[in-house]
């Protein structure tokens, strides 16, 4: 998967998860700040992103605390799939 | 249909991947009817679409640290579908840090909520039910998981509020067992649910499973929802104050 095909379908599943449109989802974009997710729709996304993206293994604790905006998630999936 | 005619509450639907949910589907699959409760205006529109999906409108807010919301809630049930021939209880609450931190830093506090609302309130949702079940008997289900006997690191004060709530379910037995009112519970191997989620080390837990498993492997969460099915069902119409493991044998092994 090309990184442009994981921002688009990353992108696809914010919108969806927390009703905001595809323009306020940039890569600087805070979940919590900017998109207005709380802490069960974070949850809920990095368990959509494993889920979608057939991640074997869970993302861990300790990366999932990372990916407080879009582009720390799309950065941390295109390393995840390169493996 | 192992369900057919029977109609119940499933209370503790979160999201598509909660273990309610799955448990609702098994029951749904043989025929039960539904009614689901959901906890705020936050979970409402997934427990709604859930519930859809299951052929069910019968949705009711309740918040079981407040009686009056589960006694409000039994009058509402009663009114919508008359009697009740079963209920599951897969409702648990602890505070993030307690699930974080050493458990002796525990505080009276977090004990407190992580006990009134895991454990007390399959009391309390009970005691309600029960006069709707009394009639023609009923079966009544919770969700429990091995840290409730052994130490998991990180599961910390939920594993004593489990330890209340099985303990809770033997005594609920004995004591509405004269009105063939059953109470069980499943004790489900890990289950990547949301709640689950909030258990720090939780994605290790299920990496390290199937190693230690008879079966090599984790449970399926639609197979807690045909055990917990077999529970709800008269084919356990023997079976009372139980806790039956769903977890590929993982509580058998020694090391």
């Amino acid at each position: 998967m090309t990184k442009e095909e994981i921002s688009k379908k990353v992108t696809e599943i914010i919108v969806k998860k927390l009703g905001v449109t595809e323009a306020e989802v940039k890569p600087e974009a805070s979940y919590v700040e900017d998109l207005g997710a709380d802490s069960l729709d974070q949850v809920e996304l990095v368990m959509e992103f494993e889920d979608s993206f057939s991640l074997g293994e869970k993302i861990p604790e300790e990366e999932a605390a990372k990916l407080s905006t879009v582009g720390s998630t799309i950065d941390y999936l295109v390393t995840r799939l390169a493996k | 249909m192992l369900m057919q005619g029977k109609q119940g509450l499933v209370c503790g639907v979160a999201n598509k991947r909660s273990i309610a949910h799955a448990i609702a589907k098994s029951l749904h699959r043989e025929g039960a009817k539904l009614a689901f409760t959901y906890q705020g205006d936050r979970l409402k529109k997934n427990v709604e679409e859930i519930a859809g999906e299951l052929g069910s409108k019968l949705l009711y807010n309740c918040d079981v640290t407040k009686d009056e919301d589960i006694k409000k809630l039994f009058e509402d049930v009663k009114k919508d579908l008359g009697h009740l021939d079963f209920l599951v209880h897969a409702i648990a609450f602890a505070n993030k840090d307690d699930l974080e931190k050493n458990f002796s830093t525990t505080s009276r506090e977090g004990f407190r909520v992580a006990h009134d609302i895991s454990a007390y309130s399959l009391i309390g949702v009970s005691r309600e039910a029960a006069p709707l079940m009394q009639a023609h008997g009923g079966s009544i289900v919770t969700l429990s998981y091995y840290g409730a006997e052994k130490v998991i690191p990180g599961y910390n004060v939920m594993g004593v509020a489990k330890a209340s709530l099985e303990a809770s379910v033997r005594y609920l037995a004995a004591d509405l067992g004269q009105h063939n009112i059953r109470v069980n519970a499943v004790s489900a191997g890990p289950i990547n649910t949301l709640a689950a989620r909030g258990i720090s080390g939780f994605t290790k837990i299920l990496d390290m499973t199937p190693q230690k498993a008879p079966l090599k492997r984790n449970v399926e969460v639609d197979e807690v929802g045909d055990a917990a099915l077999f529970m709800l069902s008269s084919l356990s119409r023997g079976i009372t104050g139980e806790v039956l493991y769903v977890d590929c044998g993982y509580n058998i092994v020694g090391m």
